[in-house]
């Protein structure tokens, strides 16, 4: 049994140094990182510093002025010497701290003159990214959470990305100065780039910035850092960098992609059509809440299985999906899809939950339904 | 000595010092400031272990990567309550314990200023704490927003919401109440000849503290208050859409916030300038550097409130103000360190329970410090803002600084109170326990932080297990040697050895040199002449 438990303890404590390496800063790709990185450590040599310092005194204290060893009390109190230098000194200290840290915040603040601006918008649970200026201008698209729900719920081995992947990276060329402008749809998120030393909140009305120079092209990971909701911890942050020419490549990609795979809106797809891409639309955006099973997590995520709304008049339920569900003039976790999804989408996954589960309208809702009530 | 002791205290059955009631309408009924304090002690006791089961279901979850035990939006609740419960209903009246229990006696006034107020002011909290427990089993459970509640994830959620500003209102107004009468008494029924500047500093950081409550508790009602209006009157003042804006209520929120870390931190520091001196026989090293140190703090508490929010985008000026006001405090907060560490050089130093638990709180306490002072720096702070680091790091100085300087005050004082000595063994052992598993659970969350982990998340990337686990592991050792000071306190109430006269040699407050132990159900009435 002993002999068990002492393995067991082994084993935790070899596996500690298996992961040591995960104990500091991830390193930096972008100067401003580096630059921030150097601070730390220069705070961090000064603090412990300071702190051995003065501990020295606590526990030498603690050793050589014990009553057991005989030391008497000295009764000396109060020495307007001692105590202004105890005052100035540290007052000192921390303007040489401040100079250099001054010169980082002002350079981490400047976000002028980027060679490419990216939107980013915080929603629940995904980002939105629009490149709205510098090559790839236009080009826009909303990054999920590729992790599956089996890996996440325990039914399969986690990878090696696990809650680190999505389905559409952002993607920026190296060496080049990107502004990102963040907001929110919905409450406040806030979108973290580790490597570049950027974190910025994005806030539901509001447009900030930041920037970053990758200069390392490589797959960065990070995560949402401001917790929004049930599924804060699933939304995922991934940036690509890429050489100059391998960005022109993928702008054009995206560009010729966009305008090969736009849906054809005015055609009237068949039910069965519609499912099959209702169900891929449905784990993309509605899972995370209303859940697989279509039950939801009542009250606070209502069931879609059985619902007055899904089972009712369809027009009732596309303005739901359309515009969210608002109450008392704030928007709920019900969010607008009409800016997110286009009107196949939109259609497919009506179709789709109005078919499925218990539900058995048999109606297709085709393009056009949606586009007719889009205001 | 001048004692004034109460003859009717030993040998008579104590029902004729409480208006003739006996039983719980004894309780509900007292005014007298020690029942008063043991009422505090024990609801924040019980609240310590309600957050500390929220605790653990949190560290449960996060033993390992995946879904197993809790589902997220549970997750949000219980990091939510947790920390509500652990600020609210735990530390602060911890001290409002200790203060009702330790300041008539420390100037020597026979009881608080405001009687009837006090006994209002302390059961308004046991409703307070059940509305927020009551939450839990509305529809759509407790808020999942984060103990900041910020703005607009509080219009997301159901009633529980409004049950807790409720809370967080009836909380409030027992702050108030209870500081109005800490002011008032130290102002007013000071004894003849204990001016300002002799009394004990345990009274002059709660002093300081009653009026930091008085100044922002109306402000976080005022924020909460505001949400409410939010959620159901059609108010938009944290909806861009109506013109407001959601960085308000952060704004509002942290005003009060950040002196709230000093009103839980100063009467810590009272607690550990009684007991080090005591413990070290040598007084104070400088009284009146501490008083203004204290008070420095105090007021530069008010100007550094927005470094808890570098991240959202405020002017570099903005930065670069609050970076400055903040490492500021760092100058006063050195003051205190170096004074307690004076006062033990060349002392006559003994280890018992108190002050290891006080050293402890130093040693740890100024860690916390440094780490704040990392924190302070907008460049750093923008890498670590809402990691594991910043929970590293408010850990170190609310559980070892606050928590581990309100075990010190029960260890030196509970002879006072009960006329018992605690099992001075199982005391250290407690200490022990406490400090390892303190270390044990949150130093590691330091490196979480560093690398990467974004804090109130259930779910975690594969590169954060190791410290994930080590941590949970720590925390589960930390609750369960708490049930270790349950008994050593039960243990000492109800078996305990008879207590000396005077327990510790080096004690010198009135509570010590004036009165009998255990002390007497009234006190100091008439007051004793110092002069």
């Amino acid at each position: 049994m002993l002999k068990k438990l002492m393995l067991g303890v082994l084993g935790v404590a070899l596996c500690g140094l298996a992961m040591a390496a995960e104990w500091n800063l991830q390193p930096a790709a972008s100067k401003l990182a580096a630059d921030i990185h150097w601070l730390h450590e220069a705070v961090m040599v000064l603090v412990i510093v300071l702190f051995v310092g003065v501990f020295g005194f606590m526990f030498w204290s603690c050793y050589a002025h014990r009553k057991s060893v005989g030391h008497p009390a000295s009764q000396f109190h109060e020495n307007t010497t001692v105590e202004i230098l105890w005052t100035v000194i540290p007052g000192i200290i921390l303007v040489a701290i401040a100079w250099p840290v001054t010169k980082v915040v002002i350079s981490q603040k400047d976000t002028s003159n980027p060679d490419l601006t990216i939107k980013v918008t915080g929603m629940q649970w995904k980002w939105g990214y629009d490149y709205l200026k510098g090559e790839g201008e236009g080009i826009s698209f909303v990054s999920t959470l590729s992790t599956p729900r089996d890996q996440i719920e325990g039914r399969a081995p986690k990878g090696e990305h696990y809650l680190l992947e999505v389905d559409n990276e952002m993607v920026v060329p190296v060496g080049r100065k990107v502004r990102v402008l963040t907001t929110a749809a919905d409450v406040v998120h806030s979108w973290w780039m580790p490597v570049f030393g950027a974190k910025q909140d994005a806030i539901p009305g509001f447009i900030r910035d930041a920037w970053f120079r990758a200069d390392k092209t490589g797959t960065y990971r990070s995560q949402c850092v401001e917790l929004c909701g049930k599924e804060h911890g699933f939304m995922p942050i991934v940036v690509r960098v890429v050489p100059q020419e391998d960005y022109s490549k993928w702008v054009g990609e995206k560009k010729a992609l966009a305008a090969k795979s736009a849906d054809d809106e005015n055609k009237a797809y068949t039910l069965d059509q519609l499912k099959v891409r209702g169900e891929k639309v449905y784990a993309a955006n509605c899972v995370a809440c209303h859940q697989a099973s279509g039950k939801g997590v009542p009250p606070a995520f209502p069931p879609l299985d059985g619902s007055k709304v899904v089972l009712g008049p369809k027009g009732a339920q596309i303005d739901t999906v359309l515009n969210g569900v608002v109450k008392s003039g704030m928007p709920t976790a019900m969010a607008a899809f009409g800016k997110q999804l286009n009107n196949v989408e939109l259609a497919a996954v009506i179709t789709f939950t109005r078919n499925n589960w218990g539900n058995k309208t048999g109606e297709v809702i085709q393009p056009a339904d949606i586009k007719a009530r889009r205001k | 000595m001048s004692a004034v002791v109460d003859t009717h205290a030993h040998g008579h059955g104590h029902d004729d010092h409480h208006g003739g009631y006996g039983g719980i309408m004894r309780w509900i009924t007292t005014t007298n400031h020690k029942d008063i304090g043991t009422m505090y002690l024990w609801f924040s006791f019980i609240m310590f272990m309600v957050g500390g089961v929220m605790a653990l279901v949190i560290r449960a979850e996060l033993f390992s990567p995946g879904l197993q035990i809790v589902d997220p939006d549970f997750f949000n609740q219980m990091t939510t309550m947790h920390g509500l419960i652990m600020v609210f209903g735990a530390i602060m009246p911890a001290f409002v314990g200790f203060a009702n229990w330790l300041i008539p006696m420390q100037i020597g006034a026979p009881d608080m200023a405001f009687a009837r107020m006090n006994n209002w002011s302390f059961w308004i909290l046991p409703f307070a704490g059940a509305l927020l427990i009551i939450s839990f089993f509305t529809p759509g459970g407790a808020p999942g927003v984060g103990w900041t509640l910020y703005a607009p994830l509080t219009v997301q959620m159901g009633v529980g919401m409004d049950l807790t500003i409720f809370a967080v209102h009836l909380l409030g107004m027992s702050s108030i109440m209870g500081s109005i009468n800490i002011v008032t008494t130290i102002l007013n029924l000071r004894a003849p000849g204990m001016t300002l500047m002799r009394m004990p500093l345990f009274c002059w950081t709660w002093l300081i503290t009653g009026y930091l409550l008085i100044a922002v508790m109306p402000v976080l009602a005022g924020a909460v208050t505001m949400t409410l209006t939010d959620r159901h009157f059609g108010t938009s003042f944290f909806n861009a859409a109506g013109g407001g804006d959601p960085v308000l209520y952060q704004h509002i929120f942290w005003f009060f916030g950040h002196p709230e870390v000093y009103i839980i931190a100063l009467p810590a520091f009272g607690v550990v300038s009684q007991v080090i001196p005591a413990f070290s026989r040598k007084p104070l090293f400088g009284y009146a550097s501490m008083v203004y140190a204290t008070s420095a703090i105090a007021i530069l508490s008010f100007i550094v409130w927005a470094h808890h929010m570098y991240t959202v985008g405020m002017p570099v000026t903005g930065q670069l103000f609050f970076m400055y006001a903040t490492t500021l405090i760092a100058v006063p907060t050195g003051v205190k360190v170096f004074n307690w560490v004076a006062t033990m050089w060349k002392g006559s130093l003994t280890f018992e329970t108190p002050m290891l638990f006080a050293c402890g709180f130093l040693f740890l306490f100024t860690l916390g410090g440094f780490t704040g002072l990392v924190l302070s720096l907008v460049p750093i702070d923008i890498q670590l803002h809402d990691t594991y680091y910043v929970v590293a790091h408010f850990h170190y100085v609310m559980v070892a600084g606050a928590l581990f300087a309100a075990f010190a005050g029960v260890y030196f004082w509970l002879p006072k109170w009960t006329g018992k000595m605690y099992d001075e063994k199982l005391g250290q052992i407690h200490f022990w326990l406490t400090m390892i598993f303190f270390n044990v659970t949150f130093f590691v969350q330091h490196f979480a932080g560093l690398a990467g982990m974004p804090r109130r998340i259930p779910d975690y990337p594969l590169m954060f297990e190791t410290w994930n686990k080590i941590s949970s592991i720590g925390a589960f050792g930390f609750g369960l040697s708490q049930l270790l000071f349950l008994y050593v306190v039960l243990k000492c109430i109800r078996s305990g050895a008879k207590a000396p006269e005077k327990p510790w040699e080096g004690a010198d407050s009135l509570e010590w040199t004036h009165l009998p132990t255990p002390v007497p159900y009234h006190t100091f009435d008439p007051q004793p002449d110092l002069r």
